[in-house]
């Protein structure tokens, strides 16, 4: 690819999401709905969050209004890519009675070829760790890997970082550095606005010869440049990943989980918006008459007690089995099972967490009971 | 687009969720809640060529001892359901179930000729190969001996290749013992001891030993520095037999685990059978004990 980069006028955004339709990709991006601004399909730039921004703290978010029209002026909202790649519910296959025996009928995979427009560097980074998951091991989920394959990915760099961002200790943003077919970067400069735009891909190299682009000067890449380290700088929570495995391995037992638990509703939340949990369930149904089946596959989440019920009993019957197996994977078991964290510092579980539980100050508690513990003796 | 739209027959068997209808050959009553199914698949549903073809695609797949399949009943569910046949006969596949929800009441109801959907096989298997040489002591609580039979029919049918060999059985009443006959066939062999035992029992229907299984450990005739264990049943079981193991001066590398947990796909995608870093669905069943024993010994892991 070249090092080109190439500047789109803010009023010729609508042009780009042309191109993309044009080329027969639905355009999937934010948009706000019921407050809040979450992912679904956008026919035009009037659908983008123009002019909103998202305040964020742990248990609180809120939309706010700009003192500009900025289309990506928000950081991250509940939802999540993963809903398009690893659908939130998905019908597996269809089986139909057959004399004693049944036929399966499979699903077949004929989903939209989507263009995700407005990927976040932390967001492309939870796309590469469900990749991990579903289509780098023994077995492929061939739904997820029909989805993967046909994707288009305009990502949008962070220039303002959100409350309850952490990406900068997860090294997984503000800047979106691979893995795009484009990846933009807003500039509002007083009348000015007008994108930043890197080329990932051969296929990003076609749209945007279907875009009014000019070529970017060193002056638009600075200031493009600029901003990001801006966000980096504003990052709303730290958390210090050294040697987080044996951290976690070795506090399995530790007072903090009690202490959390008191807190923790088990409502799934943090699951739920997490961009890389990946737990399902399926259920077996079938119609009134018991000549069609069918397997549905459903998001899931290891806080319920469902999730670990073998006969006798759930193996993680309390609160504290439940959100310490949810935070040891993420940051722990994760690495030894896919080779990277399982979290990429989004700071959607803090956000969308009912009582504000923070993933990044438990594992600062256990940290900092261990130095306690070693400079008392 | 350059990518070639591929034919359906490659698209059925590249997805490991879909099921291969099998046919029931033949149920047999073990215990009043406990039935073990002789399946035998039905590969023209799929047009598979050959139904004695084995591998990937097939009807018919080769499994190693330990490794389970996926059983699903039309309309009802699917459960994980460990392999108890003997694996030098995959076109035969054998199944011992115990009738404890609703998918598994429903799978012991089944009749012969009736169907039942199969995935598999999956997991890991006891260490067949690495024990040759060995003594071998093979330790079963309750249907913990099902995913063990398997490896016992492997062992007796290269018998030569192993040292001494001793199963330790135990059940709860002599009402609930697994494989009655075998047990007295393979208790009147010469090259291989056996020793059974029940937790309970009334004297007018049992004359053998009570007690739990682990009071039998001390009675296997085993070399520790040349012997491999392998050990399935119930969580608290496997660790008072392990204790009772180490006692008798065996490592935790001799020694070989089968874990339950719930599971809902098999291949590691579903999330619900995690064990610390482990899927014990891919990773497991089977484990060498000193690979989890960390865990092992931490509740609610």
């Amino acid at each position: 690819m070249s090092d080109e980069q190439f500047i789109i006028e803010g009023t010729d955004f609508q042009k780009l999401l042309d191109a993309l339709r044009q080329q027969g990709y639905t355009t999937v991006g934010p948009t706000v709905r019921d407050g809040a601004i979450v992912y679904d399909e956008i026919a035009s730039v009037k659908d983008l969050p123009i002019g909103w921004t998202d305040e964020q703290d742990g248990g609180r978010y809120r939309l706010q209004k700009r003192n500009d029209q900025a289309l990506f002026g928000y950081v991250v909202g509940p939802h999540s890519w993963k809903k398009f790649l690893h659908p939130p519910v998905l019908s597996l296959w269809k089986a139909r009675k057959n004399g004693k025996s049944f036929e399966i009928l499979p699903n077949r995979n004929d989903s939209p070829r989507y263009a995700f427009i407005g990927v976040r560097s932390c967001e492309l980074h939870a796309i590469f760790i469900q990749d991990r998951v579903f289509t780098n091991g023994k077995f492929i989920d061939p739904h997820y890997q029909a989805r993967r394959q046909k994707v288009f990915i305009v990502a949008v760099n962070c220039v303002q970082a959100g409350g309850t961002c952490f990406c900068v200790s997860m090294k997984t943003g503000p800047k979106a550095t691979l893995g795009f077919d484009l990846a933009l970067t807003e500039i509002i400069d007083g009348q000015k606005h007008y994108f930043v735009v890197e080329v990932g891909t051969e296929k990003g190299a076609e749209i945007i010869q279907r875009v009014p682009a000019k070529p970017a000067q060193p002056n638009d890449i600075q200031i493009a440049e600029e901003r990001i380290a801006r966000a980096a700088q504003q990052m709303g929570r730290h958390l210090d990943t050294t040697d987080i495995k044996n951290l976690l391995y070795r506090n399995l037992e530790h007072p903090r989980w009690d202490e959390v638990a008191t807190r923790c509703l088990n409502c799934a939340n943090c699951t739920m918006v997490c961009p890389t949990c990946f737990c399902t369930t399926v259920e077996d149904v079938t119609d009134l008459t018991g000549t069609e089946a069918e397997r549905v596959r459903k998001w899931d989440s290891c806080f319920t007690m469902d999730f670990s019920y073998i006969h006798g009993g759930s193996v993680r019957a309390s609160a504290k089995s439940r959100y310490r197996q949810w935070l040891t994977h993420k940051l722990a078991s994760w690495i030894d099972q896919f080779g990277t964290s399982g979290c990429v510092g989004c700071g959607r579980c803090i956000t969308w967490c009912p009582v504000a539980i923070d993933i990044t100050e438990e594992v600062r508690a256990i940290r900092e009971s261990e130095q306690v513990s070693k400079k008392g003796e | 687009m350059a990518v070639a739209v591929k034919p359906q027959t490659i698209e059925i068997s590249a997805d490991p969720m879909v099921p291969v209808p099998y046919r029931v050959l033949r149920v047999r009553r073990e215990t009043p809640d406990t039935f073990t199914l002789e399946l035998e698949a039905l590969t023209s549903a799929f047009g598979h060529p050959s139904p004695v073809q084995t591998g990937e695609g097939s009807g018919v797949r080769a499994f190693a001892p330990g490794q389970f399949n996926m059983l699903y009943l039309f309309g009802v569910g699917e459960v994980p359901i460990s392999i108890s046949g003997d694996p030098a006969q995959p076109e035969v596949l054998v199944h011992t179930v115990r009738a404890v929800g609703a998918v598994t009441r429903a799978i012991c109801a089944l009749k012969r000729d009736e169907i039942v959907g199969v995935r598999g096989p999956f997991g890991s298997a006891w260490p067949v190969a690495e024990a040759v040489g060995n003594d071998i002591v093979i330790v079963a609580g309750g249907v913990g001996l099902a995913p063990l039979r398997p490896a016992i029919y492997h062992l007796l049918n290269h018998r030569h290749e192993y040292g001494r060999v001793a199963l330790l059985y135990g059940a709860r009443t002599p009402k609930d013992m697994l494989y009655k006959r075998e047990l007295s066939e393979w208790r009147g062999r010469f090259d291989i001891q056996v020793e059974v035992t029940v937790d309970a029992a009334r004297p007018d229907e049992w004359r053998g030993n009570v007690g739990v299984v682990t009071t039998l450990i001390s009675r296997a005739n085993f070399d520790p520095f040349h012997t491999t264990a392998l050990v399935c049943g119930p969580e608290v079981m496997m660790r008072f037999t392990i204790l009772e193991l180490q006692k008798r001066e065996l490592r935790d590398d001799q020694i070989y685990i089968s874990m339950e947990r719930n599971m809902k796909c098999a291949i590691g995608f579903c999330g619900h059978c995690q064990y610390g870093p482990n899927f014990v669905c891919k990773d497991g069943p089977v484990f060498r004990f000193d690979k989890v024993r960390e865990l092992f010994g931490k509740r609610e892991i």
